[in-house]
């Protein structure tokens, strides 16, 4: 089969590769419709991520028809033909994390735990296509897709949505919705999102949903904010205005209640030479993230409000404002997105046209030209907001 | 080796190290006297008629600065302490030599000398063999495990789990110790052979494999099971695994230990090398893979890790796409 892999810093490749197999009897083998690029992976294909190995095959937004079960699968959860969007955390569904619903902490489906346990002090769950520390796992920017727990996480679709409705079902709606329920947004809320990408946009949305009086969106490319704000979100552009001045006057000197980071560890920043200093600290490994997003949420959220991290994180970053956090009763919330949890009740607020997720799609590629889709989307050219590949 | 036994040998260790920096810095001294001042030290020893002593106690004195850096850098004290004994030997041969073709007052200064570097040699002895002894027995602190390599030992080996399945099924599963090598690495094969008695294979590096007879020593079930090795087992080892209640009411507390008494010479240095500098990391493992099996039924398998068990020596694995038939069809001894 053809599928998209991790060639070395920068560069991936759409290879010849070996079609999957059952290797667990829980597994399934997917014929992929409809997968995505993702904004975290360009920290794989920028070299953030450790443990990539070339020939890794990216991807972990897919949806498809399943063609195999394994003999594990019980025929009521799960047939050949069954039309499915699979979630990226890979979730045993049996252990404590799971049984608590924290899917993306699974403590059973990552066979290189003990790496992610040094990293990360306990192990996390195993993820498609998102680096050995995750387990190893093929990803989905391919024909086909090996998915082991088949009976736990695939959600089967029987309406008639299209894939550019229910796709992004598998990471970036329920990351950005769990970025916004993480908030406890009440009636009266002003909540900032920085960061105008996909995950972005849907953390506004979701924030909305959840009956935010006003949302901001933070970024510094045009076409992004203009999205956001036809989406009837209020555009902050940081590379034209002082952000936290910015931020008081809209709303009176307090401050947003709740602040999203929905860009995780490559921010940019307007100031250069703060940008400049993480970026030199990173790219000497001294530091994993560029973390101004998180730090200026930080100094901008009012006192008592809430800040939620659904931008991805790796190792350690310098500088983290704990006296801002400490003595202004900041609540921090975070996570890698707990799928499966979202899945069911965020299909049916897009059944019932309460989120419309095909509003950010720009570009449809197919996956052969994945290459240039890396480009123009780590590059912001062309417009590019989200690309769906077709296999 | 039991912890009071472990403190003693640390004593002595720390005596040996105090004793070989002394020796070092006597030979420091010589050295230094016998290089900048060679005249006094010929003159001392009554040596100062001979043309060929200028030339010797200088060499002597370089000779001496050598057994100094090693005595005072490197921890390995007895190697050092036995080179010193063999300087001493070289010495006193020439102090021998020296008085046969002298008398007088040379003569009394050599024996005068000759009974000084006696008594030195004596010292030098008795702390090459201390702290060759104490090498044997016991280890320095901050060399502990190559010396276990090199020397044998007991390995102590602690690992605990949660495992959300009622103790009795976890007992259960474990006690049917034919079970176990479905989740701990090196285990081959584990085979009943009575009511409390067994047969263990496991693989040892190079391919090769060993076996050994383990009995039952003690058990409670749905509580504890302990085990050890019988006979003349090539690495005797012993085993305990409780099953404890979580708090949670629901899950099970797995907690292990393994002692392993690891012999001495190529069998020792071949397990050391196998269980690698982090044998508690392949028992977390092992316990990760039970707790694997018990809650979801099998161990996970990925593309990057695709042979269960066998994950952590597959790095740096193999990339994270499908295999190919070929690779399928060789499975995990590829």
């Amino acid at each position: 089969m053809r599928a998209n892999t991790w060639a070395g810093r920068n560069k991936v490749e759409v290879r010849d590769v070996p079609d999957p197999k059952i290797l667990n009897n829980r597994d399934a083998i997917v014929r992929i419709t409809s997968t995505a690029i993702c904004g975290s992976d360009l920290h794989l294909v920028d070299g953030y991520v450790p443990t990539m190995q070339d020939g890794d095959i990216l991807g972990h937004e897919f949806m498809g028809e399943v063609i195999e079960v394994g003999s594990g699968v019980s025929a009521d959860k799960l047939r050949v033909g069954d039309r499915v969007v699979v979630p990226f955390p890979i979730a045993c569904g049996a252990c404590a994390a799971c049984a608590a619903e924290l899917y993306s902490c699974c403590e059973n489906t990552n066979p290189n735990a003990g790496i992610s346990e040094k990293m990360f002090g306990h192990p996390t769950a195993g993820i498609f296509g998102y680096s050995h520390l995750t387990g190893g796992f093929a990803g989905g920017q391919a024909q086909y897709a090996r998915v082991p727990f088949a009976d736990v996480g695939p959600l089967k679709i029987e309406s008639d949505l299209t894939d550019e409705q229910v796709l992004f079902l598998s990471d970036i709606l329920p990351t950005g919705y769990m970025g916004a329920e993480m908030c406890d947004i009440q009636p009266s809320d002003v909540v900032a999102v920085w960061g105008a990408g996909p995950v972005g946009q849907f953390a506004m949305d979701s924030a909305r949903v959840l009956g935010a009086a006003k949302v901001m969106a933070i970024d510094k490319e045009p076409y992004r904010l203009q999205m956001a704000e036809r989406a009837g979100h209020i555009p902050v552009n940081f590379d034209e205005v002082d952000v936290r001045s910015t931020l008081l006057e809209l709303t009176g000197g307090r401050g947003p209640d709740k602040c999203i980071d929905a860009v995780g560890m490559e921010a940019t920043h307007g100031s250069a030479h703060i940008a400049a200093y993480d970026r030199v600290k990173q790219a000497v490994r001294s530091e994993t993230e560029r973390p101004h997003a998180l730090r200026q949420a930080i100094m901008s959220c009012r006192s008592g409000g809430v800040v939620s991290v659904i931008g991805v994180y790796g190792g350690l970053m310098d500088k983290f404002p704990t006296g801002a956090w400490m003595n202004r009763s900041l609540t921090l919330r975070t996570g890698q997105c707990h799928v499966q949890r979202y899945m069911k009740p965020l299909l049916q607020r897009i059944e019932r046209g309460e989120i419309d997720p095909t509003r950010i799609i720009t570009h449809t590629l197919p996956l052969d030209q994945a290459e240039h889709g890396f480009d123009i989307f780590k590059n912001k050219q062309d417009n590019c907001e989200k690309i769906v590949l077709k296999p | 080796m039991t912890q009071l036994a472990t403190r003693e040998s640390e004593a002595q260790q720390d005596e040996v190290q105090r004793r070989g920096r002394g020796l070092g810095w006597m030979s420091l001294g010589l050295g230094v006297a016998q290089l900048a001042a060679p005249d006094t030290v010929r003159r001392i020893s009554g040596v100062d008629d001979s043309a060929t002593s200028r030339t010797v106690v200088p060499l002597v004195g370089a000779r001496e600065l050598v057994h100094a850096a090693g005595l005072l850098t490197s921890r390995r004290k007895n190697v050092w302490a036995w080179t010193r004994v063999a300087g001493d030997a070289m010495d006193l041969t020439a102090l021998a030599m020296a008085i046969a073709h002298r008398d007088g007052h040379r003569r009394r200064r050599l024996l005068a000398v000759t009974g000084a570097i006696a008594g030195i040699t004596a010292l030098d002895l008795l702390t090459a063999v201390r702290a060759t002894q104490t090498s044997k027995t016991g280890s320095a602190p901050t060399a502990r495990s190559a010396r276990r390599e090199r020397e044998g030992g007991s390995m102590d080996l602690t690992a605990t789990t949660t495992i959300r399945r009622p103790a009795s099924e976890v007992y259960a599963f474990w006690r049917d110790l034919e079970n176990l090598p479905t989740f701990m690495a090196h285990l081959e094969q584990v085979r009943t052979t009575g009511d409390r008695t067994s047969h263990w294979s496991a693989a040892a590096p190079f391919g090769s494999s060993v076996e050994w007879d383990a009995e039952i020593t003690d058990e409670t079930p749905g509580e504890k099971i302990a085990w050890r090795s019988t006979g003349d087992a090539k690495v005797p080892n012993a085993g305990t695994v409780r099953f404890l209640p979580a708090p949670d009411g629901v899950s099970t507390e797995v907690h292990v230990v393994l002692v392993y008494d690891i012999p001495g010479g190529a069998v020792g240095k071949a397990v050391a090398k196998y269980f690698g500098e982090e044998p508690h990391q392949q028992l977390d493992d092992d316990l990760r893979r039970l707790k694997q099996v018990l809650e979801t039924g099998e161990v996970v398998r990925s593309d990057g890790a695709p042979w269960g068990k066998r994950a952590r020596k597959e790095f740096p694995q193999r990339p994270a796409q499908p295999l190919s038939d070929a690779e399928l069809e060789k499975g995990a001894d590829a």
